[in-house]
């Protein structure tokens, strides 16, 4: 990435425009995460925001992506409002993930270019890559932003609790560096789509930052319906009273050709995997339809469920939390209500 | 193999959040106090890695002094030792926390030799600020593996199973000594015995007093999103609510 004049990057307080020498008012850049060329939605729809704060003060949006597959994503980037797609390739960074090396890139770009705001996705990789650049910088990051409004100080908001609560918090920052928080806002194409110019960026990342990488991957395990993927999902929290009690889930949900999940209670006691958690620290789900039973509904189980567009409770307490989240309720004892259910469901089906 | 694990003090949030007046903070006059979940996974790790290969395990938080009560949880389930650097209990930023806990392992190190892993968790429940860990494996020089939900050590190297974009699982590399960080799922941790408490109990804990650098993300307040209204329909009582059930499904297009 050529610097755009010949200054120090902590120079740079040309951050948004607001200093009086700045010829430049200050770039938004998107780190873009892809595979082969693909950028996640998570990256695009950082880069909608970034576009949001872009076009009305006429600062360029710019995306940085890292390997030179990712030259392939410089169109689909280019219509999500990206004027350059910076390509970090050579010395290694074509190769595997290395965290710290493309943080390294990353804040090297930042460097160079004195951007005044900084933006990735808020997946475990967009964490990973610019709080690697942050620490690379000492910089500030604040992570899983819903809302940013760049002045001095810039202030943000951003989740905390998964989501259940939101922080109001300055940045002291010379380029403020964000992640932006799943589905804050959805990725959309821009009204006018621009064809990016493409800049190929190399820069020396000690061979020290390429300790940690990627030495291997295993493809999911494409059988059965994920939990994440699931259409339909049958939960069960503690109410279920053991492993064996998850039986008649398990029935229900195959007869719906959904998932089970559980809660965290459920997984802490070793019920189930925790690969069944729904929560903040489990998967995150999106069914149609979320059936959950015998779940209280903590913050915790709650984070996780809330991508599902129905939710159906069974509950013995119809003052449990969760019901006030649920559009339909049954009340009473899963144990007495999940049979009856599935006896019902397989007469409809037959 | 002496391996150091990091936690933080948060409220355990039930079903709802409510604020103080000032909207600081969350209100836990009516709320207990916990570690994260990825955290007490990975107390759990470091107490089997000692288990499995002798040494020792310590347990670090940054908090206020109440925030013994997490040490003392952690010294329950096994940690040998654990250290409080004390606060008034305000919130620190986390480039301010990351800075204080690397300053306290090299104090720490230059007494007793070095820690092969710093564990953390992935992120606090609470602030889910993604880079304690990593901005401390930075002050030391050190590599950094994140998301670990497997942790196998070989020859000197930290292997570490996580998550993959996209699904399925990558396997990351990190020569040792490293800072790991954890997520839940990557053990399943044990509950505290009666013993275990009582040896807690009576263990000392170090205290040291951070210096603080000065926050650079700095909370102004706390918001509450706005709640969906939502009122649930309610389908019915018991068994007799089946039939019900059938109907939103069927309004669905689940069943026929």
């Amino acid at each position: 990435m050529a610097p755009r004049r010949p200054r120090r990057w902590w120079r740079s307080c040309a951050a948004w425009g607001s200093c009086p020498d700045a010829e430049v008012p200050g770039v938004i850049l998107a780190y873009v995460d892809h595979r082969e060329g693909a950028p996640d939605d998570a990256s695009l729809e950082a880069l909608t925001l970034g576009r949001g704060l872009a076009e009305p003060t006429g600062r360029p949006l710019e995306a940085l992506v890292v390997g030179g597959a990712g030259r392939a994503a410089a169109q689909v980037l280019g219509a999500h409002g990206a004027s350059v797609v910076h390509v970090v390739e050579g010395g290694g960074l074509d190769g595997p993930y290395a965290p710290e090396a493309w943080g390294a890139a990353l804040a090297e770009a930042i460097r160079a270019s004195g951007p005044a705001l900084v933006l990735a996705p808020g997946t475990d990789r967009g964490h990973e890559v610019l709080a690697h650049a942050a620490a690379a910088l000492d910089l500030p990051m604040a992570a899983n932003c819903v809302r940013i409004e760049p002045g001095e100080p810039t202030v943000v908001l951003r989740q905390r609790w998964g989501g259940t609560l939101l922080e109001e918090a300055e940045v002291d920052a010379p380029s403020v560096l964000c992640t932006v928080a799943l589905h804050a806002v959805p990725a959309e194409p821009a009204g006018a789509p621009v064809g990016p110019e493409v800049r190929p960026f190399s820069p020396a990342i000690p061979e020290e930052a390429f300790r940690t990488r990627v030495v291997g991957r295993v493809e999911p395990d494409r059988r059965g319906v994920s939990l994440a993927e699931a259409k339909v999902v049958v939960g069960g929290g503690r109410g279920v009273g053991g492993p064996e009690g998850f039986r008649v889930l398990e029935e229900l949900a195959e007869l719906l050709g959904g998932a089970v999940g559980c809660s965290r209670v459920v997984t802490s006691a070793g019920w189930r995997p925790h690969a069944d958690q729904i929560g903040q620290t489990g998967t995150r789900i999106a069914p149609d339809l979320y059936i959950a039973c015998g779940i209280s509904g903590a913050t915790q189980h709650m984070v996780g469920a809330r991508g599902a567009k129905r939710l159906l409770v069974i509950n013995k307490d119809p003052e449990a939390p969760i019901v006030s989240h649920a559009d339909w309720v049954v009340v009473g004892d899963l144990h007495e209500v999940l049979p009856a259910v599935v006896a019902a469901v397989r007469e409809a089906l037959r | 193999m002496n391996v150091l694990v990091c936690v933080k003090r948060v409220p355990t949030t039930g079903g709802r959040i409510t604020l103080t007046p000032d909207e600081q903070d969350i209100d836990t006059r009516f709320s207990g106090w916990t570690v994260s979940p990825h955290e007490e996974c990975a107390v759990e790790e470091a107490v089997r890695l000692v288990e499995v290969r002798g040494g020792s395990s310590t347990v670090l938080t940054l908090g206020p002094a109440a925030a013994e009560e997490q040490l003392r949880d952690a010294l329950a389930v096994g940690v040998d030792e654990a250290v409080l650097l004390e606060t008034d209990g305000s919130e620190w930023d986390p480039q301010e926390t990351a800075a204080a806990i690397a300053g306290a392992v090299s104090s720490l190190e230059a007494e007793r030799g070095p820690f092969d892993l710093l564990l953390f968790g992935n992120e606090a429940a609470d602030t889910a600020d993604h880079q304690v860990g990593i901005r401390v494996a930075h002050a030391l020089g050190r590599p950094c593996a994140a998301g670990a939900k497997a942790l196998e050590l070989r020859d000197g190297t930290a292997v570490v199973r996580r998550e993959a974009p996209g699904g399925g699982w990558e396997v990351l590399e990190a020569p040792m000594p490293a800072v790991v960080t954890v997520k839940e799922g990557i053990n399943l941790p044990r509950y505290p015995s009666v013993p275990g408490r009582i040896r807690a109990k009576k263990k000392e804990i170090r205290r040291l007093a951070p210096e603080r650098a000065g926050a650079r993300l700095r909370k102004r307040r706390l918001v509450l999103p706005p709640e969906r209204e939502q009122r649930a329909e309610v389908l019915g009582h018991g068994p007799e609510a089946a039939p019900k059930v059938v109907e939103v499904l069927r309004g669905l297009g689940l069943v026929p």
